[in-house]
């Protein structure tokens, strides 16, 4: 089938798509998005997070059917160019990345949380982040980045 | 020349300090290229058919429906193997592809090559093999008993090493007090993010390139290169982006598998694991038993220790003999012991094999070594921190296997650290409930939950041992670039996540007074950089760039000395300058260099160790210790069963903290790891068969499960190390588990000897 979709403000087309293939799949494999990652692939670690209508979802469990004519905003899309956005600053200052492999999930579903909650507190920011699966950081400068982005953010 | 002017000259970020990693925006951005990312034009897909039985008999294999399916390119078996069907870290027992035997559930079988991942998947579900299932031996006590079928030529045990000090027989009498003890540790699993994944693409000269998520990437060169039937030079393997590793990338994966179906269809070929595959796609922690016998004073010295350790190395060898090394060798922890009486056995079952990870056998014994503490101090009636610092080993002192330990040994203090750090608050009545046992689900507001608080230390070996040649390789190439001056640091050993990468920059920017350093992507271009485990790369790799640093320095300063007529030794390079002792700057190094290039490339090796005797256990067999402590205070549902750890503190000695970011990040990761093993992160096997291959039932640590940390950080230089330096991945993975363990024994009186703690164990249904 044909995919018409709105991804980070380009309007983007996949042919041949298997009816099978999640979101995720289409981002990585067919529209060269392989920002958003694939470290379980059923929906427990959050590692492929990206906003579908402006709403976080695990793009795995999304049907690339399902995407068709909505709009995709992936952790490709938050950066202003050159510039980081601050969640996005924050991650890399804080020393929260490490591997990398959970961080473009995080940074989107940090991204949301500060749009919902500006000032988290640190019992929001883990319930919050609690479906993002990280395994080198053990969470405590994941925590300092959500508290430093805040900051910034609210500056 | 005054200090003054010299920090005017200082170079930034530095040794000691933290600054961004290199690939930090990079990451943050979703624009890393991990080993999953990678495309390539007219790129087809390889999946792999793995065995349903844990232990079977191949009668035959089908590909004949498989191969007709469209848009399957190849089907191959191990008939298809050019070179030796056979590999291994330490001893090559594991075939490529199964010929007539399988020993494991998950073992590979046949490969399939196709336009699209479920072309694939339908073409391995159109391969029939038939299979005679066989009795699978699962039970390591077993294997070294001798019961159960050969597994392998030569038996099922795969090493034994005896640990022989003193004379525990003839002191036994001294002992007023002995308890013993029967532990159990399940099998963990390293649950790396990034899945075994990677591209092979076929060269002109007959030979594959192949770009992949590793450890080490020589060690993987030379087993493809010899199950592909290849010279090592045709075999050219990249590092590709590593989404973690634990030890769970120190043995190949999909490595030959992606080669071989490249070479067979001429197409570039690309692999990836999804989470299932992954759980039998790498091999885990050894399960083990262990049982132990301590016998102390009344005034709590120990007398001597009794020990028997059951390692399950599962299927195939991997890395077990090395794990069983650390089992003993380091079995009864950091303390003096005067007389130490030690079993280990490592076997072949037909379990899932098992090999490296995080922490790699120093983990299991240390689990029963510090319950062991505990139990003893418990019956000695003192605080378990008192027994373990009145038993604490110190610089000087001496180790099972007759080592004297010769840096600092600051057990003690470490304990002393995280005992006196200020305790949460208890549960009052408007306690948020995500802060309870059982959390969100909403189980409790503080009824039947009861805290407790527990200790643990634990000692961990730092780089490879046992005499083996455990060396690494730096390649430097300085020239000036733009008008700066600027660095190509350039090695094969592996960036996990870990932040070498960094480090290599910081290294040079203080030994060359470079701030611009580029650091070339990991390959086998260049000499061997060892493996990313033993948590020996800044150690090893790190001491390869400083020598390349000083054989650079001195070709500099030698035509630095030539030109100002100044003797080379009153010479230094400081903030892109050379600058005299007595006359202060002399001049630009841009200048100096002008288009020249000064490269060198410089093998390091640390001090040498020598193999254990193998009928004592004797021998200078580690380079250096890593000692780390923990405190957690743990709140319990006694009716639910639920424990939430409350806080996790932590204290270590580092030797020299290179990057303080670095080294918080690898006590707080490496804590969690040890809290997943403490509560919840199990392989859960019956009859040789993995019952729980996925992230919704192997659960890790949450963020909402992690608690709040404080670390302190000790930095007591190692004088035979590069900066003083010592390794700190492991050593906070060991101690973690047993704090947590005996924090919920203080909470609950129950006994607790197996890890991880299920809600059963506690409620007792």
């Amino acid at each position: 089938m044909r995919l018409n979709v709105t991804v980070n403000s380009e309007h983007r087309t996949a042919d041949d798509v298997w009816a099978g293939e999640s979101l995720l799949y289409v981002l990585r494999e067919r529209l060269g998005l392989p920002g958003s990652k694939n470290a379980c692939e059923q929906g427990e670690c959050g590692s492929c997070t990206v906003y579908l209508d402006g709403t976080p979802v695990c793009a795995c469990l999304v049907a690339a059917g399902q995407a068709e004519g909505r709009e995709v905003r992936t952790v490709e899309g938050l950066a202003d160019g050159d510039a980081l956005d601050p969640v996005q600053e924050a991650f890399v200052a804080a020393g929260a990345v490490q591997c990398g492999f959970c961080t473009p999930g995080l940074i989107v579903a940090t991204h949301d949380l500060l749009r919902r909650v500006p000032r988290p507190s640190d019992e929001e920011i883990r319930e919050s982040l609690a479906g993002n699966l990280c395994r080198c950081t053990g969470y405590e400068k994941i925590l300092d980045a959500v508290r430093q982005a805040a900051a910034r953010v609210n500056a | 020349m005054t200090g003054s002017a010299t920090d005017r000259l200082a170079t930034s970020d530095g040794v000691g300090t933290s600054p961004q990693r290199p690939d930090g925006a990079l990451k943050a951005r979703g624009e890393f290229a991990y080993s999953s990312d990678l495309w390539h034009e007219d790129m087809i897909w390889g999946a792999t058919l793995r065995s349903p039985h844990p232990h079977a008999r191949i009668r035959r294999v089908d590909i004949t429906e498989a191969l007709k399916l469209p848009g399957v390119y190849a089907v191959l078996t191990h008939a298809d193997v050019p070179g030796t069907n056979l590999y291994g870290l330490e001893h090559a027992d594991q075939p490529v592809l199964a010929v007539d035997v399988v020993r494991y559930q998950g073992e590979p079988v046949a490969l399939v090559a196709a336009d699209h991942p479920e072309t694939a998947r339908r073409a391995l579900a159109r391969i029939t093999v038939d299979y005679t299932e066989l009795p699978p031996l699962t039970d390591a006590r077993a294997a070294v008993a001798g019961e159960g079928p050969e597994l392998h030529a030569g038996g099922n045990v795969v090493r034994h090493v005896p640990i022989r000090h003193g004379d525990v027989e003839a002191v036994r009498d001294q002992a007023d007090v002995v308890v013993t003890g029967d532990y159990e540790v399940g099998m963990q699993d390293q649950a790396f993010l990034g899945p075994e994944s990677g591209l092979a693409l076929p060269a002109e000269d007959g030979g594959v390139d192949l770009f992949v998520a590793t450890q080490w990437l020589h060690v993987d060169q030379r087993q493809v290169a010899t199950a592909l039937g290849l010279p090592p030079e045709k075999v050219r393997l990249t590092l590709a982006g590593v989404g973690g590793a634990f030890g769970g990338r120190e043995d190949l994966s999909m490595q030959v598998h992606a080669c071989l179906l490249a070479l067979y269809t001429g197409k570039p070929v690309k692999m990836v694991y999804n989470r299932e595959e992954s759980f039998f796609g790498h091999v885990h922690r050894h399960p083990a038993t262990l049982h132990y016998e301590h016998g102390a004073t009344r005034e709590g010295r120990l007398v001597y220790v009794k020990a028997a350790i059951y390692l399950d190395g599962g299927a195939y060898a991997s890395s077990t003999p090395a794990v069983v090394a650390n089992a003993a060798t380091l079995g009864v922890g950091p303390y003096d012991v005067p007389n130490v009486w030690i079993d280990c056995w490592g076997v072949y079952t037909n379990n899932p094999p098992c090999g490296a990870m995080r922490g790699f056998g120093a983990v299991q014994a240390g689990f029963a070594y510090e319950s062991q503490m505990d139990r003893l101090a418990a019956r000695l009636g003192m605080h378990p921190v008192d027994l373990r610092a009145r038993n604490a080993m110190a610089e000087g002192g001496v180790l099972p296997t007759g080592q004297v330990v010769d840096s600092a040994a600051p057990v003690a203090e470490l304990l002393r650290l995280v005992r006196q750090r200020p305790m949460p608050q208890a549960p009052g009545p408007d306690v948020d409930i995500r802060m309870m046992p059982g959390g969100v689900s909403n189980t409790t507001h503080g009824e039947g939950v009861v805290r407790g608080v527990g200790y643990a230390v634990g000692i961990k070996n730092i780089c490879f041992s046992e005499g083996f040649d455990d060396y690494s390789t730096a390649r430097l190439r300085l020239e000036v670039v733009g008008d700066e001056p600027s660095v190509m640091v350039h090695t094969a050993a592996a960036e996990v996540g870990q932040g070498l990468v960094t480090i290599e920059q910081q290294i040079v920017r203080t030994e060359l007074g470079v701030q611009q350093v580029t650091i070339h992507p990991a390959d086998t271009s260049v000499g061997n950089g060892g493996s990313s485990s033993a948590s020996r790369q800044t150690y090893v790799t790190g001491g390869a760039v400083r020598a390349a640093c000083e054989a650079v320095r001195s070709r500099v300063l030698t035509m630095a000395a030539a030109r100002w007529d100044v003797p080379r030794g009153e010479l230094s390079l400081q903030g892109g300058k050379i600058v005299a002792e007595r006359d202060g700057v002399l001049g630009d190094l841009v200048d100096l260099l002008g288009i020249q290039v000064v490269e060198q490339t410089v093998e390091w090796r640390h001090r040498p160790t020598e193999p254990l005797d193998p009928v004592t256990g004797q021998g200078r067999a580690h380079v250096q210790y890593g000692f780390a402590a923990h405190r957690a205070v743990v709140d319990v549902d006694t009716e639910l069963g639920l424990v939430r750890v409350v806080q996790l503190d932590c204290a270590q000695d580092v030797g020299r903290a290179m990057n303080p970011q670095a080294v918080l990040g690898q006590i707080h990761g490496g804590s969690a790891q040890g809290l997943g093993l403490a509560v919840m992160e199990e392989i859960q096997i019956t009859d040789g068969k993995v019952r729980n291959p996925s992230f919704t039932d192997y659960l890790i640590p949450t963020i909402l499960d992690m608690p709040p940390m404080n670390v302190d950080v000790l930095e007591l230089a190692d004088p035979h190390a590069p900066y003083g330096l010592r390794g700190v991945g492991e050593p906070p993975t060991i101690s973690s588990t047993p704090a947590i363990v005996a924090a919920i024994r203080a909470a609950t009186g129950l006994a607790l000897t197996r890890t991880p703690v299920r809600p059963e164990h506690i409620t007792g249904t």
